[in-house]
This record gives C-alpha cells, sequence and structure tokens, in this order.
C-alpha cells in the first residue's frame, strides 16, 4: 500500500481521535502528510489525566507492540522518521514494558534504519512527563516534551504544520494508534460496519463509582449508557438508585436517568452536555451530593491549571470558593446566577481546551440538577446529607439508653447527658465528624 | 533472533509463528497444556497477581501438572483482581476473580485436577466483534 492508499484506508474507516477532542484521525494524517519538510515527528500522547481512568495504561502495559507498529504506519505516511512516546512517569510499568517492546522491535529490525530494506527508517524515543493534566492538551504536551513549562499555545500553527521543534508533527492517542493495525489488517469496511453514522468503531471506558463490575470495558460506539451501567456493571451497589454518570473526566458532564438511553457516540455525548472525553464513567447515587461533585472536579481543575490565561487561573478559583460557600450553607440565590455567569465567561474566553471545558461539570449539575443547588442555597440542607456543615447529627431520645458510647467517643465531647438518660449533642461544638453515628448500637443517632 | 530483512522474511515468518500457535491451541496432548493466563497490568499486580502467579508456577511444579503460565494484560475486571484465565484442553477458557493462594489452590485442586468448577468464575458478559455482526 502506498501512503495514500494508506491514509485513505484511515479515512474511510470513519476513526476519530480516541483522546477526547473526536477528530478525524485521516484527516489529521493527511494534513501532516501535505505539509514539506525535512524532518517530521510522530507522537504518541499517553498522558492519561483523568482522574479514575486508565484505558491507556492497560493497552500499553497489555500490548505495547500495536502501539509503535501504528506509529510506524503513521511515520510511513507522513515521511516522518522519528517517533516520540510521551508518557508519564507514573506509569513505571507501562514505561517498563514499552521500553522492552522498544528493544524487540529494533532486534527484529521493525524499528531502526531501512526497515525491511524498502528504504524507510523509523525509530521511537520516551519522554515522560510529570503529570500534569493540562500536558494532554498537545502544544502544552510538545512544549513539555521540549523541554519547555507545558503550557499550551494558541492554534493555529496546528502541529500538524509546525509542532516539536518547530517540525510538521502528528500527535494521537495511544487508544487512536491501537486502532489502526487493526484497520489495516481488517479493512475499513470492516471497522466502519461497528459503531454509529457518524462514530465507527469500539470505544473503552473506564467503568467506576458505585457500580457492581467496576473495570474496563470495550464496546461498540452506539451502546446505550444503560447497557453499560447495568448490564456490564452490574447496576449500582446495594441495590440504591442510579442518580448521575459522569462522563468525559473533569472536562465533561453529569447524564442523569433521562439520558440513559442514547446511543453513546462523539456527537450524542456532546448534545447531551457533556463529551466522550478519553472515556472516564464514574457512576453516581443517590447518595450523592451533585453540588460537592462539581466542586471535586473543580477543585481537580484549579490545581491542574497552568495559570498561563487570567480565565482560567483566577476564574475556576473563584468558581471553586462560591461552591465552597454553597456547600458551606452560606450562598443565597444570587450566588447560583453569579455561579452560571462566571462558568460561562470561563468557557467562552479560556485560551485551552483546560479552561474551556473546566466549567462544564458545573453547568451540567446546574442544568440537571437545580433543584439540589436552590436546597443548598434556600433551605440550606444537602437533600444527600453529604455536605457537612448542612448536617446535623441528633439523638432520638426514646431510642437512646444512655450507654454513654457516644460520648466517650466523641472527640470534641459534644455530647453529654447522665448514665442510662437519653444523650444530647450540643450543636455548637459538634463537627460532624459522624463518629458517634458509627459507633451507636440502637441506631438512636440521624442525620437531618 | 533474526533481523527481519524484507517482507518476505517477515511474511516466512508470519507462517512460522502461525504454525507454532496452531500447534499450542490445536494440541493433541490431551491431557497436558493447560493454559493459564494471569492479569498482570498495574491493577492486578497492585491486589496481589505477582502472589498469584507464583504460587501457581510453584504448585503446578509441585503437582507435576503439564501447564502454560503466562502473563497478560489487563482483563477489566477490576473489581475482581487478580483475575487469572483458565483453558483446559478443548474446554472454552474460564476467568476465575479474586484469586488469592487459597483460590488458586482450590482452582488447581478442583478444576484443573478435577474438572469440577468452583466459585468465582466471572460471567462472560461481553461478545467479540465477529459474534456480534454474525448475528
Amino acid at each position: 500500500m502506498t501512503p495514500e492508499e494508506v491514509i485513505d484506508e484511515i479515512k474511510r474507516s470513519g476513526l476519530r481521535g480516541r483522546g477526547g477532542g473526536g477528530f478525524p484521525t485521516g484527516l489529521k494524517w493527511e494534513l501532516t502528510r501535505k505539509v514539506k519538510a525535512e524532518q517530521k515527528y510522530v507522537v504518541c500522547n499517553a498522558d492519561e489525566g483523568d482522574p479514575g481512568a486508565f484505558m491507556d495504561r492497560s493497552i500499553l502495559e497489555g500490548d505495547p507492540h500495536t502501539v509503535l507498529e501504528a506509529m510506524a504506519i503513521n511515520g510511513y505516511c507522513t515521511e516522518a522518521s522519528k517517533g516520540l512516546i510521551y508518557i508519564r512517569a507514573e506509569y513505571p510499568l507501562a514505561i517498563e514494558r514499552l521500553k522492552i517492546a522498544i528493544d524487540q522491535a529494533r532486534e527484529y529490525g521493525l524499528l531502526g534504519d531501512d526497515i525491511f530494506g524498502t528504504g524507510f527508517s523509523f525509530d521511537i524515543e520516551l519522554r515522560y512527563g510529570a503529570g500534569a493534566f493540562v500536558c494532554g492538551e498537545e502544544t502544552a504536551l510538545i512544549h513539555s516534551m521540549e523541554g519547555l513549562r507545558g503550557e499550551p499555545t494558541v492554534k493555529p500553527p496546528f502541529p500538524s504544520e509546525s509542532g516539536y521543534k518547530g517540525a510538521p508533527t502528528n500527535v494521537n492517542n495511544v487508544e487512536t494508534y491501537a486502532s489502526v493495525p487493526v484497520i489495516l489488517l481488517k479493512g475499513a469496511d470492516w471497522f466502519s460496519s461497528i459503531g454509529t453514522e457518524k462514530s465507527k468503531g469500539t470505544k473503552v471506558f473506564a467503568l467506576a463509582g458505585k457500580v457492581n463490575n467496576v473495570g474496563l470495558v470495550e464496546v461498540p460506539m452506539g451502546t446505550t449508557l444503560r447497557e453499560v451501567i447495568f448490564d456490564i456493571g452490574g447496576g449500582i451497589k446495594g441495590g440504591k438508585k442510579f442518580k448521575a454518570v459522569q462522563t468525559g473526566g473533569p472536562s465533561g458532564g453529569c447524564l442523569t436517568e433521562k439520558h440513559l438511553d442514547i446511543p453513546i457516540d462523539y456527537d450524542n455525548l456532546i448534545a447531551s452536555g457533556s463529551m466522550m472525553g478519553s472515556g472516564g464513567m464514574i457512576v453516581m447515587d443517590e447518595d450523592d451530593c451533585m453540588v460537592s461533585v462539581a466542586k471535586f472536579y473543580l477543585d481537580f481543575t484549579v490545581e491542574e491549571s497552568c495559570g498561563k490565561c487570567a480565565p482560567c487561573r483566577i476564574g475556576n478559583k473563584r468558581l471553586y470558593e462560591m461552591l465552597d460557600t454553597i456547600t458551606q450553607g452560606k450562598g443565597t440565590v444570587e450566588d447560583l446566577s453569579k455561579l452560571r455567569n462566571l462558568a460561562n465567561v470561563i468557557k467562552d474566553t479560556s485560551l485551552c481546551g483546560l479552561g474551556q471545558t473546566s466549567p462544564n461539570p458545573v453547568l451540567s449539575t446546574m442544568d440537571n440538577f437545580y433543584d439540589e443547588y436552590l436546597a443548598h442555597v434556600k433551605d440550606h440542607k444537602c437533600p444527600s446529607g453529604q455536605c457537612k456543615a448542612l448536617m446535623s447529627y441528633i439523638i432520638k431520645e426514646d431510642a437512646c439508653v444512655g450507654c454513654t458510647l457516644c460520648a466517650r467517643v466523641c472527640p470534641v465531647d459534644a455530647i453529654s447527658g447522665e448514665k442510662k438518660m437519653p444523650h444530647v449533642i450540643d450543636q455548637s461544638i459538634c463537627i460532624k465528624c459522624g463518629a458517634c453515628f458509627e459507633k451507636c448500637k440502637f441506631d438512636a443517632i440521624f442525620i437531618e | 533472533m533474526a533481523k527481519v530483512k524484507s517482507l518476505s522474511d517477515l511474511k516466512k515468518m508470519r507462517e512460522e509463528l502461525q504454525s507454532k500457535v496452531n500447534l499450542r491451541e490445536k494440541s493433541d496432548h490431551p491431557e497436558g497444556m493447560v493454559q493459564i493466563k494471569v492479569a498482570m497490568a498495574t491493577c492486578g499486580i497492585a491486589s496481589g497477581a505477582k502472589e498469584t502467579m507464583d504460587y501457581i508456577v510453584n504448585e503446578l511444579d509441585n503437582r507435576a501438572i503439564d501447564a502454560v503460565v503466562t502473563q497478560t494484560g489487563c482483563m477489566g475486571y477490576c473489581y475482581a483482581e487478580p483475575t487469572i484465565e483458565v483453558t483446559l484442553p478443548g474446554e472454552k477458557p474460564v476467568i476465575f476473580g479474586y484469586v488469592d493462594d487459597k483460590k488458586a489452590k482450590e482452582i488447581i485442586e478442583k478444576y484443573i485436577q478435577g474438572g469440577e468448577l468452583v466459585d468465582g468464575v466471572i460471567p462472560v458478559t461481553y461478545e467479540t466483534i465477529d459474534e456480534h455482526n454474525e448475528e
């Protein structure tokens, strides 16, 4: 096959980038091929940073050769002679196995000079990242590989024109590369027979949270969330009620009951206010407070923001503070409209994908669970009993036998009462640690 | 290992390797060749797959059972690590979850030696794409 034929095959297969954006892979390759340059680079983005996602790690640990093969194929198509894998140092086993695989490939002559006597030379090196979330963004990733700070820059120029060391660079994610060899082996028609009209093939999801069977799940595009969570995931833990599923990691959104039957693909997820992302899927049940969930993800983006542009650096910090006020029970109804305004500003004005998507967890939980936000600011109550400041532990007088156990475990001496008489918790001292609640043998303590 | 110098070399090598795989898969050595795959990705190792693997290798040696024990990647059953896949000759592969030393011993004694299924089998909740398309 000529390089053009290979690119054409990939294009026909309908493969789209598995890293989150869903850019057509064949088109990306063609763009890199078209640019004339003496040196080009092939980069594999193995900087998997979503909390709870490890699809790429499992591929690199289980079958590193498939990624190496795809990178060489890409080199052949784009006339690049050098491949680089950007992998985070937190994946020591994946790094070790990649090194072994690269050595084996060199030994067999699958990498190196003049491969199979065809005149095509290609070699792969590793570059380690220190685990910054923003380095999953391709321009930041390239800067990090060059030894600069891992900060994104404005596109265009796209890496396909000017990437690593200013040379045209093709950046794809691990999972995208892993799909390439099998497409060429079995043909574009085979691959495009799987999936939906606009999203072809299969996708791996890391199913986590309150489901019975957590783990990695590979399903054809177009499978419904219900099938993934209830059939494969075995339903919600402890028979509780499903509340929401968070897809797309810190950049994604929360989907609810009404979204369970939509077929999963790039476009449907975006239309419902979330995104494919790299494939994290965190399931939440009725006990989860959606305001706290939004706060959790924002905490992550505040930590991971590179600080280059103001909307992301300052805006997310303010957003986090507002959410914190709400979970403390000190928020007002006006805060909610401020929250939404600020979220939209950050979304519209941030430089890179991290900032543009960081308010998504806030916006999607506000869209789908506005009642819960209202309960926090109006009634100063957390419906799920998760926000510590908004709940109180109370002793039921008629159930308490006065065993004094709770008073003894209380770290701040907030519980008083005579032996064999009902005890009382002083709410002004109580720090809501829950120690009494766990210890009580008579179920006399409840949360309000 | 010889370096692959041309496309025909690669094709020849592919044929050789494929015949080896066939030999392994269609072995006419019925009582032998029990195949055990231990999931040895980061998740498995963190849950103790290394110990399980060591134990299985030792125990099979002790009992003089002719078996191939190999490592494999993550099978996706993270909730049930360590997981192992056991293929008895002529049988479909069976995946066991939560395999510690005790469980491994039970599997070797009852399933591999006795052919009787033990608790802890992870039901097959998947189908391959080829199966899916045939429907």
